[in-house]
């Protein structure tokens, strides 16, 4: 652990912890998890969406958060394997949310989710759609587009321009948000892979210590990020 | 047939801030008593243990702690003239669910009212007369006072373990302290928390503006402490992950925290969890409750719970659902303005400005949910109604309490959602970025109400409760005087850049954003059984064993986070319970 003199360690931090005793197993895993390279995204095996859906959701979250420039793009953060997982999980599912009867999809968005889709069946239903208007305006499926066409389609999905049915209409709402959310949660879900997003904005993921800093003002915060299980960046 | 279990003396619905302080008081009183908590069982050791609970998607976006609405949940609309539709996925209130309710992931930010607050309506038409309150805002005082309360805040106090500094001590007013607060009998319990670089800075641009800057009293220990049920707290690590999250050590403040503990000790206490109570069952002459009937998730199947007192301690909204279920008065009608059940709902008006300085490190992870320095120079019993044309007040505060990046990403007006463009300012910008929220005072009105909605139907297949809900002009422009206030004052800041949010005239009420979790009224204190659902010790008026917990007994919202004064309330009941009503059970007033 690259902990810095005179500031306070995780680890000393977890001795003195109230709680510390309740931990354990973190240093191994933490190894563990270093130790063993991703699976290539091409080979990666999905556990919800079809091969079509995948394709969809490389090159969509690719522009969303595009690799050039500073920090990961969504690929290297590898957020297309977090999406594909949460939409597998209790989230695609809407396992948590009222689902029943009547809807009324059409109502005003304040009104917040009223479609009887879950978002696995948003995105489902929604690729198709929206790649059906991409055929129309621009002659092929978005995956198939050059990086302005699918920034231009992208900026009219979020205006309502491809006209979804209502049904649809929180679908690019949603994957901007998964795509945001598998940046920059925990790696244990799949995305923010080396926790390289975190790296980049300076957030220190699970350290959660830092009882001597509110009084240290206006000085960075100098250690990088720790993972739920143990990773170090 | 339900089954039925063994009466009890006091069977408690809801085992969260309010039903463990019924439950750890009464059994201290010798009662045999049953708390059904519909909820799991949680506790610091193992479930909130570090590293696990430091897990934004989990807690913070996906909202494993918070009440389900596959479970339970309401119906929404925004007039009479709409039709509510069900609130689907959580967004803008978030209810708790498991053993500690909302108490286990809340912020910590523990507030009394101030005393005028207390008796508004006799303020507002002493002072400026009845012609200032709007037509159909249903304005109120409490039929209890701030100084009969005042022993009790000083005891939640305690128990609960707060942090903070007084600025008026039996009429005497302290330095650093906030001078506007109500008389206290004595300090808080633990000495104020740190101040963190942004809530420095707006510390002194306050004191040079002429305001009176002093630290937010926070449910965060930043000492040792030991609270009159013997549980200990230790110092917090401002780990940055408290909204929504149980605390990893003895820190926060919650039912966990300050009484669960000392109280699952007890041999006359017991608690079921997984049961989830239906409705209360009222005796033939409806006078009297009998005890209540609940859902047994594991036996799967409903249990008749008898008892001798019942404790309502579900969250306000489910109290006013369970009663309005249970007969326990009769509902609200806005247009005719009789019934009482469901009156009064209220919520809180907030806004804030949010500042961004290029060459400042706000390290904004470091902080705990009730983190920051406040004002209350603009709050209720500071304005001057009459002049202003509006009732109600507002505390501002600054202070880093998440700088958790799904969540909390604040970019310039004008940064692209998504892209190159957004990408760039998330690394030019996160830890740059430092806000002052203004949270305000809601009055109630008879248009924003509870009652039981003709369509939907729970799991059960209860009708659902229907909110009726939207903001008022009254508090929106309540609203717009504060952002006149605040955003020269942020301006005297000289940040690189800034932008303000604060909902404007005509705002409709959207159920999307996370707003507050501070729902108020619907099953109000009242002087008579005509104008609210309870008397003045939260007795029902309809049934004198049933005692209803929680701000749904708050007759408008205050500027403040509820809690001080829900915890208030529930040491007055209980207090009344033990004093008044044990020896002889009748109605107390
Ligand atoms: C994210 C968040 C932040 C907050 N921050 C603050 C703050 O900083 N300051 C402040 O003052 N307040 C804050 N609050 C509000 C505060 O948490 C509540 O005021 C307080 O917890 C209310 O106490 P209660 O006992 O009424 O309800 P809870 O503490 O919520 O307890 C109610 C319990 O009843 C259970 N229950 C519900 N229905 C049933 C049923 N039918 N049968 C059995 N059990 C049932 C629930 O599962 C729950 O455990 C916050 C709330 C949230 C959600
Ligand atoms: S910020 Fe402090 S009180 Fe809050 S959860 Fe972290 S350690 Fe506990």
């Amino acid at each position: 652990m690259t902990d810095i003199p005179g500031l306070p360690s995780r680890r000393s931090f977890l001795k003195g912890s109230a709680a510390g005793v309740a931990l354990t197993g973190l240093a191994l895993s933490a190894a563990e998890a270093e130790a063993a390279p991703p699976v290539p995204l091409d080979q990666y095996e999905r556990e919800y969406l079809t091969a079509d859906e995948w394709a969809f959701v490389m090159a969509a979250t690719a522009r969303l958060i595009p690799s050039d420039g500073d920090g990961p793009g969504a690929i290297e953060a590898r957020v297309p394997v977090f999406i594909d997982r949460q939409l597998a999980g209790d989230y695609g599912r809407a396992d948590d949310w009222y689902m029943e009867g009547p809807h009324d999809a059409s109502a005003a968005p304040a009104r917040g989710w009223q479609t009887p889709l879950s978002p696995a069946e948003v995105y489902r239903q929604g690729i198709p759609a929206f790649d059906a208007w991409c055929e129309t305006t621009y002659g092929a499926a978005f995956a198939a587009l050059d990086a302005d066409r699918q920034d231009e389609a992208l900026a009219a999905l979020q205006k309502g321009e491809p006209g979804l049915d209502p049904e649809l209409r929180d679908f690019f709402t949603i994957l901007l948000a998964n795509t945001k959310e598998g940046y920059f949660a925990d790696p244990l879900y799949g995305g923010n892979h080396g926790m390289q997003a975190w790296v980049y904005i300076g957030f220190p993921g699970a350290r959660a210590a830092y009882r001597e800093w509110p009084e240290r003002h206006n000085i960075e915060y100098p250690l990088g990020p720790v993972s739920i299980s143990g990773e170090r960046a | 047939m339900a089954r039925q279990e063994q009466k009890k003396d006091v069977v408690i619905v809801g085992l969260g801030w309010t039903g463990s302080i019924a439950g750890i008081e009464l059994a201290r009183e010798g009662l045999d008593i049953v708390a059904l908590e519909r909820g799991h069982d949680q506790a610091t050791v193992p479930d909130f243990k570090y590293p696990n609970q430091i897990d934004e998607l989990k807690y913070g976006v996906r909202l494993k702690m918070m009440q389900k609405p596959s479970q339970q949940t309401l119906t929404v609309r925004r007039n009479g003239g709409e039709t509510a539709l069900p609130y689907r996925s959580l967004g803008s209130f978030l209810p708790g669910n498991g053993v500690g309710g909302a108490g286990t992931h809340w912020n910590g930010l523990n507030w009394r009212p101030q005393p005028e607050e207390m008796k508004l309506r006799s303020y507002v038409t002493e002072t400026w007369g009845e012609e200032i309150i709007p037509e159909g805002m249903n304005l109120g005082d409490y039929p209890v006072s701030y100084d009969e309360l005042e022993p009790y805040f000083t005891h939640f106090e305690k128990v609960a373990g707060i942090s903070g500094k007084a600025g008026n001590v039996n009429g005497e007013i302290r330095e650093g302290g906030n001078p506007f607060e109500g008389w206290r009998s004595e300090d808080y319990p633990m000495p104020q928390q740190k101040r963190t670089w942004d809530s420095q800075k707006f510390h002194d641009a306050c004191t040079a503006a002429g305001y009176h800057p002093f630290q937010a009293p926070a449910g965060i220990a930043s000492t040792a402490y030991v609270n009159p049920y013997g549980m200990q707290m230790g110092p917090c690590n401002y780990c940055g992950f408290c909204e929504r999250y149980g605390c990893y050590q003895y820190s926060k403040s919650s039912p966990q925290t300050a009484i669960l503990d000392a109280l699952k000790r007890m041999p006359n206490f017991e608690y079921r969890t997984q049961s989830e109570v239906l409705r209360v069952e009222l005796a033939e002459d409806g006078k009297t409750a009998t005890g209540v009937t609940y859902w047994d998730e594991a036996a799967q199947e409903e249990v008749f719970q008898p008892a001798d007192i019942v404790i309502l301690s579900s969250f306000s909204l489910n109290n006013v659902h369970l009663m309005l279920l249970s007969g326990l008065g009769e509902a609200y009608d806005p247009l005719t303005g009789t019934g009482t059940l469901g009156k009064n709902y209220a919520y809180q008006m907030n806004g804030g400005v949010t500042m961004f300085f290029e060459d400042d490190h706000f390290n904004p992870f470091v902080g705990h949910g009730a983190n920051g320095v406040c004002i209350d120079d603009f709050s209720v019993n500071q304005n001057d109604f009459g002049a202003l044309g509006f009732i109600g007040g507002s505390y501002w505060r600054s202070g880093t309490f998440n700088g958790q990046p799904i969540r909390n990403m604040p970019l310039p007006k004008g940064t692209p959602s998504w892209g190159a463009g957004w990408k760039d300012g998330i690394g030019k910008w996160y830890g740059h970025a430092m806000s002052i929220g203004s949270h305000g005072s809601h009055m109630s009105y008879a248009n924003n109400h509870l009652d039981l909605d003709p369509t939907y139907t729970d799991r059960h297949g209860r009708p659902m409760m229907r909110m009726t809900f939207n903001w008022q002009d009254n508090d929106l422009r309540m609203n717009q005087y504060q952002k006149s206030r605040m955003e020269p004052l942020a301006q005297s800041m000289n940040p690189d850049l800034m932008q303000s949010s604060f909902k404007d005239i005509g705002a409709q009420y959207d159920v999307r954003p996370y707003q507050t979790t501070h729902n108020t009224g619907g099953h109000i204190m009242s002087e008579t059984a005509s104008e609210g659902a309870v008397n003045r010790y939260c007795q029902t008026w309809k049934a004198h064993n049933v005692f209803a917990m929680g701000a749904g007994n708050f007759v408008q919202n205050t500027q403040y986070n509820p809690t001080g004064l829900v915890g208030g309330l529930a040491y007055w009941t209980v207090n009344a319970i033990r004093t008044q009503y044990l020896s002889n059970p009748r109605p107390l007033v």
